[in-house]
């Protein structure tokens, strides 16, 4: 359930809303859930709402965590002499 | 008793001209006539019009003759890149385009609600002879009716296309045949979104235009080129996955399509993502599907992309022998998927 | 599209499939179940399963709000629409849902009832303001994402003082509904359905938390990786959790550490507390009673509450007959066990809420999986449910 999307907040409006652009794609979206948003900022849009700010060093771990998961596997291969 | 003078002016009493649709339009009289002349003949003009007649004598070339028909109810009436006027011409002559046919006469029956602003029924007209001229195919003849307020969402089109086609050129649904190559013209989902940006309780702001276009001279090129192709046909309402399932059933084939192949633009991709909707089933208004031997895709290919229409144009798949004439998708992530029949419009979701 | 393409590369994919390839024991299976129905969406979207062994099976659990909410909640937003003369705002996921006697929202307003499709409550307060002249219903519905929206919309009408709207309050919770199934005899004592590990929802989870999932992990021994949205996520988050199973661990694990930190989203949470309560039971669809599984808006709302402000008949709401969707809610059953699948219940005519959610497991069977051909993955496991 609950679709939601990371989006790039553009600009801050009046009564807790701002714009987000997805690849130029612009949507006014409410802020009342989160705080200390600027723009510039990657949030999670759900049904108009920002729930959260991306945190982009999470992001960065979790990436290379999984680029990591490969190297132990191929390693791995390099030891059994089994075929990748 | 005093008489009054017929020739008196009256003043402050002069009737207003007419700024919206009403039942005298629909009567066959005097209104009617007028707003025949002022708005239809006027903007459509063409020989056959003038003459003024309920149908028109068509001088058709030899050939086998092509008849497509098309209602057209979208909403809203004005969108980026068209209006339901130049949807409805690109429609017909797409679908005549889509036989193998060189599109030559289009009618058009117009349905108007009581109350339908004439400006916006001038501005359609005009739209729709704009089109027509570009494509090059005269709308010859038409009728029109009014219905009570409430019983018409302001306008309907009905169209109707004739063409011929040329020798050698044999085109239906039934045709596509394991190993053959299946092509699509350009990017997919432009025109769907263009409208989900406009509907209410939707708005979204972005540049993404309808593709609405006359697909007839693409077709044209293609077929003087590759005179072979088995299949044609353009995937609107229900997209690409649609089309395509419509004609694996047809021909009883099964297809594997290349998402990685498959065009799409960037920001048609963030909207459809923005709304949960997948843009395989989302419609498309100037684009085609091919399906040709694969020995011929390149050089049809390479004959698409020099065509302002087909600048975009791309080999998405293969057809494959399957008895269940199921369409499925190799996905960019490595995994693949069935592209299914939709049931009903897709709709936005939240889950 | 930053932070949605790096999560769903091909070659990242290919090598987290060969890590789990590689650890999962080829000497026992794996069932994990994914309680959001976002997540199966991924799976099939993506074919995921292709990438996976054949020994790794992914359990479909009720994280679907779609398919949960009980006949008879949706019946009375139906009669609201249609009875009342309401103007009933909805998500567009409940549309066509069918309820008692195949009515749905969609044929309500083929009927002529006042049905507005939506995609934020922020529409529905400016149809509210648009609208002086008729009462608004917000039909709330959805897990704990989706609540603090409605939140906000119980706030600022509150403070705009919008006398015209209201709230029908449909709201449920994950924790309470993964207790139940983890307690339900098929699980706990018969291993019907055997679960070794939770893949825990993306979305619900940066609201509530990674906390409120470690009584689970402690009190049942099963491992939770709280996993993202994209395939990337949740084939990462496969891997982490056949790691605990391996090791003998019964952790909560995040892996959507970008948005989902220990504590959620305090203010949100907040938000939430202010305006709702729990409600002592709620039936679920499926599920039946659930103790503390949903909330009701709060004494200091009530005049903002549809179900105070509207009187709703008593109803005798129905299943169809044979409709197996409890069963297969509950992972019991499979979809083609169910006698109407593919005959009588399509996705053209559905029949329960399975085949209308497109993350239903039936939708997703029939969409997916029927006449799956193995298309040389690794071992495509044709199950969606154990």
């Amino acid at each position: 359930m609950c679709l939601a999307l990371p989006a790039r907040v553009v600009s801050i409006e009046a009564d807790e809303m701002a714009i987000i652009s997805l690849e130029g794609v612009k949507k006014k979206i409410s802020l009342a859930l989160v705080e200390d948003i600027s723009v510039g900022d990657y949030v999670l849009v759900h049904v108009g709402y920002a729930l959260h700010k991306v945190s982009e060093e999470e992001a960065a771990r979790t990436l290379a965590m999984m680029a990591e998961a490969g190297v132990l596997a191929s390693e791995l291969d390099e030891i059994k002499g089994a075929p990748a | 008793m005093n008489a009054i003078d017929p020739n008196l002016p009256e003043p402050d009493n002069a009737p207003e001209p007419h700024s919206a649709i009403d039942m005298t339009h629909g009567g066959g009289g005097r209104a009617m006539a007028e707003l025949i002349r002022t708005v239809f003949h006027r903007h459509l003009a063409n020989s056959h019009l003038a003459q003024g007649n309920d149908g028109a004598v068509l001088e058709l070339p030899p050939g086998r003759v092509v008849m497509s028909t098309d209602g057209h109810v979208i909403s809203p009436l004005f969108f980026p890149g068209g209006d339901i006027g130049s949807l409805a011409v690109h429609g017909t002559v797409n679908d005549v385009a889509m036989m193998g046919a060189r599109p030559l006469y289009m009618s058009a029956g117009f349905i108007l609600e009581e109350g339908f602003a004439l400006t916006d029924l001038e501005r359609i007209v005009q739209s729709m002879a704009r089109a027509a001229r570009d494509a090059g195919i005269a709308i010859v003849t038409g009728d029109t009716k009014v219905v009570e307020q409430g019983k018409g969402d302001g306008i309907f089109i009905t169209t109707t296309g004739v063409g011929v086609i040329p020798d050698g050129v044999n085109v239906s649904g039934n045709l596509a045949r394991e190993g053959n190559a299946i092509v699509v013209s350009g990017t997919i989902g432009d025109h769907g979104l263009a409208i989900l940006s406009k509907r209410e309780n939707l708005e979204f702001e972005t540049e993404i235009q309808s593709d609405s276009a006359a697909l007839h001279t693409l077709v044209a090129a293609m077929l003087e080129a590759v005179p072979t192709i088995g299949v044609l046909r353009d995937p609107t309402r229900g997209g690409l996955a649609a089309t395509l399932n419509e004609i694996a059933q047809q021909s009883k084939v099964g297809m594997m399509l290349d998402e990685d192949a498959i065009p799409i633009k960037r920001d048609v991709a963030a909207g459809c993502e923005l709304l949960g909707l997948d843009p395989l089933y989302v419609a498309n208004e100037g684009k085609l599907i091919a399906i040709c031997d694969a020995a011929d895709a390149d050089r049809l290919l390479q004959v698409m992309r020099t065509h302002p229409l087909g600048q975009d144009a791309s080999i998405v798949g293969t057809v494959v022998e399957d008895r269940n004439a199921m369409v499925q998708m190799r996905t960019k992530f490595g995994g693949a998927r069935v592209v299914d029949y939709l049931a009903g419009e897709q709709l936005p979701r939240i889950c | 599209m930053k932070y949605i393409d790096e999560f769903r590369q091909h070659d990242l994919a290919s090598k987290v499939a060969g890590a789990i390839a590689k650890e999962a024991r080829p000497d026992r299976t794996y069932h994990l179940m994914e309680f959001c129905g976002g997540h199966t969406h991924a799976i099939f979207r993506y074919g995921v399963q292709d990438l996976m062994p054949a020994n790794v099976h992914f359990v479909h659990g009720p994280g679907c709000p779609v398919c949960v909410l009980p006949v008879r909640r949706l019946d009375d937003a139906v009669e609201l629409a249609e009875r009342h003369g309401v103007i009933l705002c909805t998500y567009g996921d409940m549309m066509r849902v069918p309820g008692t006697k195949q009515r749905s929202l969609i044929r309500a307003k083929a009927d002529g009832a006042d049905v507005r499709m939506i995609y934020s409550t922020q529409d529905a307060l400016r149809i509210a303001r648009e609208n002086p002249d008729r009462e608004v219903v917000f039909f709330a519905i959805g897990f704990e994402t989706t609540t603090p929206p409605t939140a906000v919309a119980l706030v600022q009408a509150r403070r705009e003082r919008l006398a015209n709207f209201s709230v029908f309050c449909n709201h449920v919770l994950t924790p309470a509904a993964i207790q139940h199934i983890l307690q339900s005899p098929e699980v706990r004592d018969m291993g019907t359905v055997r679960i070794d590990g939770f893949l825990g929802p993306s979305h619900v989870s940066s609201i509530i938390g990674s906390a409120p999932y470690e009584f689970f992990a402690e009190e049942f021994q099963k491992p939770v990786v709280i996993a993202g949205f994209e395939p990337l996520d949740v084939m990462q988050s496969t891997l982490m959790l056949i790691r605990q199973i391996n090791e003998g661990r019964n952790e909560v694990e995040n892996e959507y550490t970008r948005v989902v930190k220990r504590e959620g989203n305090t203010k949100a949470q907040d938000l939430v507390s202010d305006t709702f309560e729990l409600r002592s039971s709620f039936e679920w669809r499926g599920l039946g009673n659930v103790p503390y599984s949903a909330l009701r808006i709060r004494a200091e709302y009530a005049d903002l509450d549809a179900e105070k402000r509207f009187t709703l008949s008593d109803k005798a709401s129905r299943e169809v007959k044979s409709c197996e969707c409890p069963a297969i809610l509950r992972g019991v059953k499979k979809p083609t066990d169910c006698k109407l699948f593919g005959t009588v219940c399509t996705p053209d005519t559905p029949m329960g809420s399975c085949m209308v959610s497109s993350e239903g497991a039936c939708a997703a069977y029939w969409t997916y999986g029927r006449f799956r051909t193995n298309t040389g993955g690794q071992g495509a496991t044709e199950d969606i449910v154990a």
